[in-house]
Formats: C-alpha cells, structure tokens, sequence
C-alpha cells in the first residue's frame, strides 16, 4: 500500500502524517490524532455522530477522505475550548438536559454552533430544519431545541 | 473501499490529464464516498476537482442561469442571484440531504453520479438544462441513459449547468426521513411554449412525465392532473414504497407543484 502525506490544521495545531489514501477523516481524527469525542454511528452520512467543521463548515467526516482536507483547517468537538471549561452550546446542552447516552451530542453541538452563526435567534422549525442531519435516538429532540435555544439565549 | 492514489490538481489541463483507466472525478465526494466505502463502485485514482476556479461561479441572463460544477449545494440555496432568477432551483438545493451535506455536496457531481433519487435530475430535465462538458455541450433530455449512468464518457468533465429561466416553477420531494433523498421528487417548469415535468425517485434515472406535461400546457391547474396515475410497471419497488405508490404520489405532487406555482 502506497501512502500520502497529509498535512493539515486540526483544532489550531499542524499535523503531518503519512496516511493510506482511503483514510476517512473521522478515521484520521479517531484512529489517528486520537480524538475520539467524534464518533461514528451510521457510517452513511445520515446521523451526524461523526460531524466537525472544515474551514468553519459543518461536514459529515465519515463521508470526507482526509485528503479531501489537505491543507485545510479542521475543528473536533476537542476543539471548541483551548482548555478546561465548556463551549456556550456545550453549556446549554448540559443545563438543559440536551442528551442521554451523549453518543449523538458532540455533532449535534457542531451542528448547532453553524446553525447559530446563521440564525442567531432561531426559530423552533429553523432549529428542527437545521438539525436534520443530526439524529438521536435517546431524547426526542425536545430538550434538544430547548438547548440550542438556550444557547442563543432565547 | 479499495486501494486507490488521490491526486488534488491546482487547474485544468492537469486535472483532465490526469484522468486514466479507471480514475473518477471527486467533487464533494457525498455520494462518491459512501458507495466506495460499499464497494458498490471503485477506482483506483481519484482526481480531487475541488480547487478548479474553471468550474465556480454563478451567472444570470435574461433567459438562462449558468452555475459552475463545482458550486456547493449550500451555495445554490444560499445564492441571491439564483433566488431571484430561478427560487425554485434554490429551494431545490436547500432541500437536499442536510446542511452537512449541503456544505460539501455539488451540482456536477449529483448529476455525475445520477443517483436514482437525486433532486438536481429532475430539475434538468424541467428547466430544460443543458450541460457542459470539457468536450461538448449535452441537453438534458439525453443525460441520463441508465440506473447511476449518464452519456458521459470515461474522463469527461463537467465544467458548467445552464438552465433555462421558466415563468413559474416548484419542486416537491417526498423526502426519505433518514436520508432525505427523494422518495419521489417532481419539479414543474412553465415557460412561454409549454410545461416541463421532471419526476426523479420513481425509475432507474430521472424522467420527464410528458403526460402531465400536456395536461398541464393545456391547463395549468392542479385538477388538471387530479387521479392521473402513470404506468407503473418500471417504477422502482424497494422496501420505502412499492411501485404503484411512487406512481400515485406523482401526480399528487406534480399538483402541489402547480399549487405552489400559482399562489407565488
């Protein structure tokens, strides 16, 4: 097996690697960089388990090779905060109760942090359109809109 | 996914010599991806057109809206140019897969690829689109030949979609509730001369519905179309609908399309 060199931007820090071409980039992030906060769940770019931002755009890193983020800057859930303390959508996700097992959260999270940028003051169908990508399996979603709207602080 | 070697060439010439034997073109890979991942295609080289300003941008005319292969999903929905030329083509884009998808999805590679349950085909074949090619220019009435295969010759590219502006037009999709792909999708177009329908969801590749078309050049009201259920025998039956489903939801939809069409 040839491999390629990747190198890329991943949550503020250069990574350089030698990868077999057919790497996914959630394979990169998890199996790779050991970032396991992004998960997998559908491997068929239905579920959103496995969402970060590429260049600022929420993308679905299962459905990505990561190649196709050469040169470019990737951010994990890992990512959101430099250090200790929760990003404001994790902080609303956990005042409000927004997951049970947490296997969904972390590209729910991801997703909502796009869909705010967009709709600062979303509506409920503008947060329940936003967040098809996203599936749980726990909640219901109710305190899943609550969160986000918590998060814009509505 | 089988063994392959990704190349991500900076412009055009490059990326059409690098097209050999096997080699496929990724665009925003969302339906590439996943079948290589299935096994359900393969290539040995992988020609990444991602970075070829040859195929961005988006233009308007009186008569016609060009859109660039490589023009995301994300961008077509979003695009204040295409939302006043042609809203319909915008919803349509917005209404694709979710906004992750939407993010990396492209019009090229949806109509490349020919997925059955693809949005963008039946808009082509409504909007009376033409497509542009490295090599030719291809109406869309003969794009699509087969289930996944168009008239596309191995290493040809497409580099441009032009669709005609109609004087009304919608789009709806049943939409999968996990995939959202388009269980059945129907996009109406009326121009000046006649309607265009373009059915996706129901066949192996998208179809015009010729005989709502003349129902609904003579009359374009929804009751026009009220109870027309189109043969069914080579409609798709899969475990989401049967075949005579798809067909009864055409007509339904086509009359939702005029609905919209005349209360916009």
């Amino acid at each position: 097996m040839t491999t390629q060199t990747i190198q890329l931007k991943v949550n503020g820090n250069t990574v350089v690697t030698q990868i077999d071409p057919r790497t996914l980039l959630v394979q990169l992030i998890r199996d790779h960089l050991k970032l396991t906060g992004t998960h997998v769940g559908c491997d068929t770019a239905q579920c959103g388990c496995c969402t970060v931002h590429l260049n600022g755009l929420a993308v679905k890193s299962c459905s990505i090779l990561a190649l196709q983020a050469n040169g470019q800057e990737v951010t994990t859930i890992e990512g959101l905060t430099q250090g200790d303390g929760l990003h404001p959508v994790q902080n609303a996700f956990r005042e409000c109760h927004g997951l049970q097992c947490g296997y969904c959260t972390p590209g729910m999270v991801m997703t909502t942090i796009q869909l705010l940028k967009h709709f600062p003051k979303p509506t409920d169908e503008q947060i329940r359109e936003g967040l098809e990508g996203n599936i749980c399996r726990c909640t219901g979603y109710e305190n899943i809109v609550k969160s986000v709207k918590a998060a814009a602080g509505i | 996914m089988y063994a392959l070697t990704y190349h991500q060439p900076a412009t055009l010439p490059d990326a059409l010599k690098s097209v050999e034997g096997d080699a496929k073109f990724l665009a925003g890979g969302q339906s590439l991806i996943q079948a290589m991942k299935l096994r359900m295609t393969s290539s040995s080289s992988l020609v990444d057109i991602s970075k070829l300003s040859e195929l961005k941008g988006i233009s308007v005319t009186d008569s016609a809206v060009t859109v660039g292969a490589m023009t995301r999903h994300a961008e077509v929905a979003l695009s204040v140019q295409i939302q006043q030329a042609i809203p319909a083509l915008a919803k349509l884009a917005h209404g694709i897969g979710d906004p992750m998808v939407r993010n990396m999805g492209t019009l090229g590679g949806s109509l490349a690829y020919a997925d059955p349950a693809a949005c963008y085909p039946s808009a082509l074949l409504a909007l009376a689109g033409t497509v542009q090619t490295n090599e030719r220019t291809i109406s869309a009435d003969n794009f699509f030949v087969n289930l996944y295969e168009t008239c596309l010759k191995p290493g040809e590219l497409i580099q441009s979609v032009s669709f005609q502006r109609p004087l009304q037009a919608a789009y709806i999709k049943f939409k999968h509730p996990a995939s959202r792909l388009a269980m059945v999708g129907v996009f109406v177009a009326r121009y000046k001369d006649g309607v265009r329908v373009g059915v996706t969801g129901c066949k192996t590749y998208a179809f015009r519905a010729t005989q709502i078309e003349q129902l609904l050049g003579q009359k374009f009201s929804p009751d026009a179309i009220e109870g027309i259920e189109l043969p069914w025998s080579d409609m798709l039956s899969d475990i989401h609908a049967g075949a005579q489903y798809r067909s009864a939801l055409i007509s339904i939809l086509a009359a939702r399309a005029v609905e919209q069409c005349l209360s916009s």
